[in-house]
């Protein structure tokens, strides 16, 4: 019975909750992000590739500036980039969204090796030094609460970032002229437009967002989590934050209690060297929960109704 | 033009034109409609007043011409431009929004905010009610939208309008969803508020509504205006041959039926819809040889549905359909094709045509394992195809500039009369036509309505499903009504529009149920 008392014992361990918390904000700022793109009405599979983008360019940055918070910076500006090329190609050419979106994931994947070789050659890239990733930051007074201040108050600054986010997030779209803006548009952009709402504006706005909010968590992961950019880093987590956004309902609490959910799964994956269970097969977890999810066993998830449908004036 | 003829305008477009890709939509058009009256819009399908009352929406910019808005030139590059100059627009299909309450419908690009850009609801609510209160439209600002009847989400439509200050409002095909007791109503409404000194312009089709509710008329065929009437001056008859450019048939000219044995046989047909819920609650019904039972009924009672089980293309959750005495309940749409029920599609472009396939192979659907047209099911006999298509085009005057032309490349009355011709050419026993001249020209209304009567005449047992009540009572022999998966009753032919629409709303006592 070893099995069932480790895992007992790593579920009462504060570690593996902290270690939660910090994977679940991870897969949290891109999925806020694809919130608001589908709630504006464009469907946003490249969370992935514009975190992947804002991962390689924070390290640049850091490893030029030494600065983390400038480098966080360049990685949300790579991240609003990469979303102003699909916002682009899908609002103002009519694109595919889904195409648009693949071949941003693929084009990031391929342009930060490119350039990873060309700028560092064959070598490693480098590693951030100590001093210049973003901090872990513990809150005075509270990280000593037994328990809850190692999980919740003793984190990265991008994840208390990541949570003043998601209550904004939510407090935009729901209570405020914006939000309500934005979920017209990507319920039925005729009659927004027709309102004398501009839907360009609005859809470009709500992308880049996107992008912004990606971006960040690229350069969470390369420059807090990580010190240094691996080819390939982000692993997926886009296409997790995806789900995760699915799972939520296109809502941005709802994504959040997704965000947990699979990122129980990332720690207790990391964890592995105190439960002996095949790391393989728990490195499965997410995507078997994305799976569930997809195929709509946890409830139907209804998107926006024009999500993913260019939006041209005067058509019916 | 004196200035005060121009002072009293309160719309007046000049010269618009605007064409799009092989079609002038718009050509040299001329509107002029007064302060405070209802001015009609009529023309057929595709005559262009969509397109010119978009451009006077901003939705759509013209290629030349001017618009004068209460005496001063005005530039109309958006919504918002319009808006601003009191015009406001209530589409044939609603801009609302089915999961947003009304009042935030009504609000959506006005809203009023309180602190950093915060949606303010209570102000919001107490706007609407004095709107509401001020012109006697009764509304509730946090009903779902999308929970509403149509007659009722058109108000928020008009609300909406009236909230953003428009004094000139362009209502395009207003009753088109409505039932005749909404139509009512909406005439009551639109009466008051050229009381209130609105200026309504009303898009429509219906003559008779045209005549009863306007002003003044502005008749358009092919993108151009063919004639300014007043309303008192004219009647039915010479409208439509003003919009049609010849004389037309507006009722339909048939003998009394002469009903044969009963061929086709509903009893107790349940089905479900698309998101799973009952569509069909017991529909039972009998359909004889030679005559044509019409359903009556507000779109979304149960009609696509019913068509769509007796084609084959739903599959029915109990109860029978027998076709003679052969059981086609479980029938594929192939086996029903086989068994004699042909089907004409509400869905012309969707269901009805491979749009981007021939006139020739539209024609042949569904022969493809015929021996006359398939050597062995395998090999297509391409000159019996083309003989048979030939043979069809002629018979249906299909207007089409080459047998190989894209279906999609026709006007929507040629591409229904594909279909048409398709299913009457395998001579079925029983024809299911569904909206069978929606969208469609006048002259196409005409032709396929004789065809449905010939093929009444002819003996076979024919099925019409209409959203125009007027379609309905003037081509059925008898008329079963449709409320809420149900057919609430089936009366004679001779029955009024009144009460038929009572029964449509689920009022009123159902006679001779079956």
């Amino acid at each position: 019975m070893t099995f069932l008392s480790d895992i007992a014992h790593l579920l009462i361990t504060a570690d593996l909750w902290r270690a939660t918390l910090e994977a679940a904000a991870l897969l949290l700022l891109p999925a806020l992000g694809g919130v608001i793109s589908e709630r504006s009405g464009v469907v946003n599979i490249a969370m992935e590739g514009m975190m992947l983008t804002g991962a390689f360019f924070a390290v640049v940055a850091d490893l030029a500036l030494h600065n983390p918070w400038l480098a966080a910076l360049v990685g949300i500006a790579a991240g609003g980039f990469m979303a102003l090329i699909h916002a682009v190609v899908s609002i103002r050419f009519r694109a595919d969204q889904i195409v648009s979106g693949i071949a941003i994931n693929i084009f990031a994947a391929g342009m930060t090796l490119f350039l990873v070789n060309r700028i560092y050659g064959l070598q490693d890239i480098g590693h951030v030094g100590q001093s210049n990733l973003l901090p872990y930051v513990n809150i005075p007074i509270l990280d000593q609460i037994p328990f809850v201040g190692r999980v919740l108050f003793q984190q990265n600054v991008v994840v208390y970032a990541a949570l003043i986010l998601l209550v904004l997030v939510n407090i935009v779209l729901f209570r405020t002229r914006l939000g309500l803006r934005i979920r017209a548009v990507g319920e039925h952009p005729q009659a927004a437009d027709t309102a004398g709402i501009n839907v360009y504006a609005i859809r470009y706005g709500a992308v880049i967002t996107s992008g912004l909010l990606s971006g960040l968590a690229g350069a969470f992961l390369a420059i807090g989590i990580s010190n240094t950019f691996v080819p390939n880093m982000t692993d997926g987590r886009g296409y997790i934050a995806l789900a995760a956004m699915i799972f939520g309902k296109w809502r941005p609490f709802g994504a959040f209690i997704a965000c947990l959910i699979f990122g129980f799964g990332q720690a207790i994956y990391d964890a592995n060297s105190v439960i002996h269970v095949s790391q393989y097969l728990l490195s499965m977890l997410p995507y078997v929960l994305t799976l569930i999810v997809l195929a709509g066993i946890v409830g139907r998830s209804i998107p926006p109704a024009s999500d993913g449908i260019p939006y041209s004036p005067g058509t019916e | 033009m004196s200035t005060s003829a121009r002072d009293s305008n309160a719309v007046e477009m000049r010269g618009i034109t605007k064409a799009w890709p092989g079609v002038v939509a718009n050509d040299h058009v001329d509107l002029s409609v007064r302060a405070g009256e209802i001015h009609a819009l009529v023309g057929e399908n595709g005559a262009g007043k969509s397109t010119l009352m978009n451009i006077l929406y901003g939705l759509i910019h013209s290629d030349s011409g001017e618009i004068v808005i209460n005496g001063k030139s005005a530039r109309i590059s958006g919504p918002r431009d319009a808006i601003g100059l009191g015009i406001g627009m209530v589409h044939q299909h609603f801009m609302l929004i089915p999961v947003f309450t009304v009042g935030e419908n009504i609000m959506l690009g006005r809203e009023p905010v309180a602190g950093p850009g915060f949606y303010d609801h209570s102000r919001a609510r107490k706007e609407i009610e004095e709107l509401t209160r001020k012109y006697g439209l009764r509304l509730d600002p946090d009903a779902r939208t999308g929970d509403l009847p149509v007659g009722l989400q058109q108000r928020a439509e008009i609300v909406k309008v009236l909230y953003r200050g428009a004094n000139i409002l362009v209502l395009d095909e207003p009753t088109g969803v409505l039932t005749p007791q909404e139509t009512k109503e909406l005439f009551v409404v639109l009466k008051g508020l050229v009381k209130e000194g609105k200026t309504i312009i009303f898009i429509s089709h219906k003559l008779r509504e045209v005549l009863e509710i306007s002003d003044r008329i502005t008749v358009m065929r092919r993108g151009k205006v063919v004639g300014h009437l007043i309303t008192r001056e004219t009647d039915e008859q010479a409208i439509a041959t003003m919009m049609v450019g010849r004389a037309v048939l507006l009722r339909v000219d048939k003998k009394p039926a002469t009903p044969g044995p009963v061929t086709f046989k509903v009893e107790n047909l349940t089905a479900t819809s698309d998101r799973g819920v009952p569509a069909l609650r017991g529909i039972s019904f009998e359909l004889r040889q030679g005559e044509i039972l019409g359903i009556a009924g507000v779109e979304g009672n149960g009609q696509s549905e019913l068509v769509e089980v007796l084609a084959g293309t739903r599959r029915a959750t109990g109860g029978r359909v027998l076709l003679g005495d052969q059981d086609v309940t479980a029938a594929s749409a192939r086996e029903e094709r086989e068994a004699g029920v042909g089907h004409i599609p509400e869905d012309r472009r969707g269901v009805g045509l491979v749009l981007h396939f021939s006139v020739a192979e539209n024609l042949f659907f569904g022969r493809e394992r015929s021996p006359a047209f398939a050597w062995h099911e395998i090999v297509l006999r391409l000159r019996a195809i083309l003989q048979w298509a030939n043979r069809l085009i002629k018979e249906f005057d299909i207007r089409t500039p080459s047998i190989e032309t894209q279906a999609s490349a026709l006007s929507g009355g040629n591409q229904q009369k594909i279909i048409v011709a398709r299913e009457m050419g395998s001579r079925p026993k029983v024809l299911l036509a569904a909206q069978p001249t929606r969208g469609v020209d006048v002259g196409s209304i005409e032709f396929i309505h004789r065809r449905l009567v010939a093929e009444r005449d002819e003996g076979t047992a024919v099925l019409l499903v209409s959203a125009e009540l007027e379609e309905v009572t003037s081509l059925s022999d008898r008329i079963a009504v449709m409320y809420e998966g149900r057919i609430v009753s089936i009366e004679p032919s001779g029955t009024s529009e009144e009460r038929l629409g009572l029964l449509m709303t689920g009022g009123g006592t159902g006679a001779g149920a079956a």
